[in-house]
C-alpha cells in the first residue's frame, strides 16, 4: 500500500501533476457549489468551447492565449446575458447556441490559419505532462480563485439564495453576478490547457453535487466539495499510473463513483438510508 | 448601525416594551421616519406602464396597507420603493433621500413572496436570519456576538427560536413567513415592506404576524403591505393606498375604503352579499354570524360606513354610531 503511494512520487511529473491536480480540484470545486445553485451547470461546458475563438486570434496578433482565452470565454457569457434579458428564450437554451456558436468560430477560424496551433493540445491537455508556464498559470489562478471566493463568498451566497433582499442591503448584485463568472471564466481557462475540457466540466459541476446531498449549510457544502474534489483527483492520478490509463478518466470516474456512493448512502438526502428511515417508521 | 430592534435584542426580546416607551426610544435613536413616493410612473421594458402618477406618503408608527386587483401595480410599487425599477418620472424619498441613501443605511427590509425563494437551497434559519446582519457586519461578514444576540432575539420575537437548525424548505408556509420577517427584523429595518405575507397563511398565524407588525408600527416603523385579503386591512391598518395603475384613494383606513372607492379599484370583480336581498328575516336580528375560509369579511353599515370585528379597543367608535342612531 506504501508503495501504491509512494513509488509514483518518486517522479517529478507525478509530484507536478498532483500538485496542479490539487489546486484546480480545489478552485473548481469551490466555484461548483455556485454553479449548481445558480442553474448555470451549462455554464462551465460553454465557456471551455466559447474559449476557442479566443486563443485562435489571440495567437495571430500574437497576445498571451490566455488572454485571448479570458476573454472570448467572457464574450460568452456576457453575449448570454444580454440575449436571456431581452428575448423570451431561457437562459440554458441561449448559452447552447452561443457558446456552439463561438466554438464554431474558432473551429473554422483555426482551419483557415496556417498555425502550430494544435487544437488537441488546447482542449485535451495532458496532466500527466503539464509545461511549467501552464503550471504556474494554474497555480496563480488557483490562488486568485481561492482568495476571492473566500472572501466574497458569503455575498456570493446571498445574491445567488435571495437577490433581491442583497440588493435592499445596498450589496452590488450585478458586480458579484459579473465577478463570479469572471472567476469561471478564469478557472476554466487554467484549467483547460492543464486537465483538458471533460475534466474541466466534470469538475465544475460534479463536487457541488455530491456536497449538495450531504450538507444543508452551505459552508460545510464548499468544504466537503473541495475534501471531495481534491481526494478524487489524486486518487484518480493514482489509479491512473497504476492501470496505466487516461488520466483525466480515472479522475472523472473516481469523482463519479463518490458521486453514486453519495446519492445512495448520504445520510439525509441519499436514497437508500431515507428508504430505511421510512421503512423504521 | 443596529436598529432599535437590534438593541431590544441584546438586552431581551421576551420581554415586549410598553408602545409608548418603545416609540420615545425610537424617537431618541432615529430622526421622523418617512416615505413619501412623489407622482411616480414606471414604464417596463416592453413598454408596458405598470404606475402612472402615483403619489402617497407615509409617517412613522403606520401600518399601511397596499391594495388593488391583480395587474394593478402592487409589486411594481414595491420595486419602486426598493430601487429595483426606476420610474420615469416622478421621485421616491425616505426621510427626505433617495433610495439608494436610505438602502446604504439598511433602512429597508422586504419580506419576499414564497414563489421568488429557493427552499432546497443549503441554509438553515439561523443563517436566513443572520443574512439580515450582513449591512451591519464588516466585508468578511463575519458575525459577532452582538449579530448573534439580533438573530436569536429576532427569532424568539416571530416564536421561531425552536426551529433554528432546520433547513428552510422543511418548514409550513408560515413558518417560513415568520423566518423572513425574523430577518427584517434581525436586520433593523425601518421602513418593512410585505408582498401579500398572508397567502397560505392559517388564521393563527396571520393573527401572530399581525399583531408583530403592530408592534414594530408602535416602536416607530413604517409597515408596507400588499394584501388581497380586503377584510384584514381594517384590522390591523391604519392606513390604506388603493392602486389601479395609480393611487386612486389614500389615507386613513375609514375614509379610503368607502364602497365608491372598491368598487373603483376592483370594478364588479369583489363578491357581495347583501343583507337585504339575502333570506335573513327582521327576526334573525343581529345573531347573524358569517364564516368564511381564508379570507376575512369587509362589512359595511348602512350608510356605507365600514364595520369591524371587535368593539373592545372601539369604544369611541360603538359610542358615535349609538348616537347617530338617536
Ligand atoms: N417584468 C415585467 N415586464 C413587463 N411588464 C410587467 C413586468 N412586471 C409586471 N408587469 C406589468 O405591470 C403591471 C403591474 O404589475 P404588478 O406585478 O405590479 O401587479 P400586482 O399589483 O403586483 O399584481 P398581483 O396582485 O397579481 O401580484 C401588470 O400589468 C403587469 O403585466
Ligand atoms: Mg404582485
Amino acid at each position: 500500500m506504501n508503495n501504491w503511494l509512494l513509488e509514483p512520487l518518486q517522479f517529478p511529473f507525478m509530484r507536478d501533476a498532483m500538485i496542479a491536480g490539487a489546486v484546480v480540484a480545489a478552485m473548481c470545486a469551490m466555484l461548483s457549489c455556485f454553479v449548481i445553485l445558480k442553474g448555470w451547470s451549462l455554464m462551465g461546458d460553454a465557456i471551455s468551447h466559447a474559449v476557442l475563438p479566443g486563443i485562435v486570434l489571440a495567437y495571430l496578433t500574437g497576445i498571451p492565449l490566455a488572454a485571448g482565452a479570458f476573454a472570448s470565454g467572457f464574450t460568452c457569457a456576457l453575449a448570454t446575458g444580454y440575449i436571456r434579458n431581452n428575448s423570451r428564450v431561457k437562459e440554458d437554451t441561449v448559452l447552447g447556441v452561443v457558446f456552439t456558436g463561438l466554438f464554431a468560430i474558432g473551429l473554422v477560424l483555426h482551419s483557415r490559419t496556417e498555425s502550430e496551433l494544435h487544437l488537441d493540445h488546447i482542449l485535451y491537455g495532458n496532466i500527466l505532462g503539464i509545461p511549467p508556464e501552464i503550471f504556474w498559470q494554474v497555480m496563480g489562478a488557483g490562488a486568485l480563485v481561492v482568495t476571492a471566493v473566500l472572501i466574497w463568498r458569503r455575498d456570493l451566497m446571498l445574491a445567488a439564495f435571495d437577490p433581491s433582499h442583497a440588493r435592499v442591503l445596498g450589496l452590488p448584485v450585478r458586480v458579484l453576478d459579473y465577478g463570479l463568472l469572471s472567476l469561471l471564466v478564469l478557472a476554466v481557462v487554467a484549467a483547460l490547457q492543464a486537465v483538458g475540457i471533460v475534466l474541466v466540466i466534470a469538475m465544475l459541476i460534479t463536487p457541488g453535487c455530491i456536497a449538495y446531498l450531504w450538507t444543508d449549510r452551505f459552508d460545510r457544502m464548499m468544504l466537503i466539495a473541495v475534501t471531495a474534489a481534491v481526494l478524487s483527483t489524486l486518487t484518480g492520478i493514482l489509479v491512473s499510473y497504476h492501470i496505466d490509463g487516461s488520466t483525466g478518466a480515472c479522475i472523472v470516474l473516481v469523482q463519479a463513483a463518490v458521486f453514486t456512493l453519495s446519492f445512495l448512502f448520504a445520510p439525509k438526502h441519499g436514497v437508500l438510508l431515507r428508504r430505511l428511515g421510512r421503512a423504521a417508521h | 448601525m443596529p436598529g432599535p430592534l437590534a438593541d431590544r435584542g441584546a438586552s431581551g426580546i421576551g420581554h415586549p416594551h410598553s408602545a409608548a416607551e418603545a416609540a420615545q426610544a425610537a424617537a431618541r435613536d432615529f430622526p421622523p421616519l418617512s416615505l413619501k413616493v412623489d407622482r411616480i410612473s414606471v414604464m417596463y421594458p416592453n413598454g408596458q406602464r405598470a404606475l402612472n402618477d402615483a403619489s402617497f406618503s407615509l409617517s412613522a408608527g403606520t401600518v399601511c396597507g397596499l391594495v388593488g386587483a391583480n395587474g394593478s401595480g402592487k409589486s411594481t410599487l414595491f420595486k419602486s420603493v426598493m430601487g429595483f425599477v426606476n420610474p420615469v418620472s416622478g421621485t421616491v424619498r425616505i426621510n427626505g433621500r433617495p433610495v439608494r441613501e436610505a438602502l446604504k443605511q439598511q433602512l429597508v427590509a422586504y419580506v419576499p413572496q414564497a414563489e421568488e425563494v429557493d427552499w432546497q437551497f443549503p441554509v438553515n434559519v439561523t443563517d436566513v436570519v443572520m443574512m439580515g446582519r450582513y449591512g451591519a457586519m464588516n466585508f468578511l461578514r463575519i458575525s459577532r456576538a452582538a449579530d448573534h444576540a439580533a438573530v436569536e432575539a429576532s427569532l424568539r420575537r416571530v416564536g421561531m427560536w425552536d426551529f433554528r437548525g432546520r433547513q428552510i424548505g422543511e418548514l409550513s408556509g408560515g413558518q417560513k413567513k415568520r423566518v423572513f420577517l425574523a430577518r427584517a427584523l434581525a436586520q433593523g429595518g425601518r421602513v418593512i415592506l410585505l408582498d401579500e405575507p398572508f397567502t397560505g397563511v392559517d388564521v393563527q398565524t396571520e393573527e401572530a404576524i399581525i399583531t408583530l407588525l403592530r408592534q414594530l408600527a408602535d416602536d416607530g416603523c413604517i409597515i408596507l403591505v400588499s394584501t388581497h385579503n380586503l377584510g384584514s386591512v381594517p384590522e390591523f391598518c391604519d392606513r390604506a393606498v388603493l392602486l389601479n395603475k395609480t393611487v386612486l384613494a389614500s389615507g386613513p383606513v375609514e375614509e379610503v375604503f368607502t364602497e365608491p372607492n372598491l368598487t373603483k379599484a376592483f370594478g364588479g370583480v369583489l363578491r357581495q352579499f347583501h343583507f337585504e336581498h339575502s333570506t335573513i328575516q327582521n327576526h334573525d336580528g343581529r345573531q347573524v354570524r358569517v364564516l368564511t375560509d381564508d379570507e376575512r369579511p369587509l362589512v359595511f353599515g348602512k350608510d356605507g360606513h365600514l364595520e369591524y370585528k371587535d368593539r373592545t379597543g372601539r369604544e369611541d367608535l360603538v359610542k358615535i354610531r349609538s348616537e347617530e342612531q338617536d
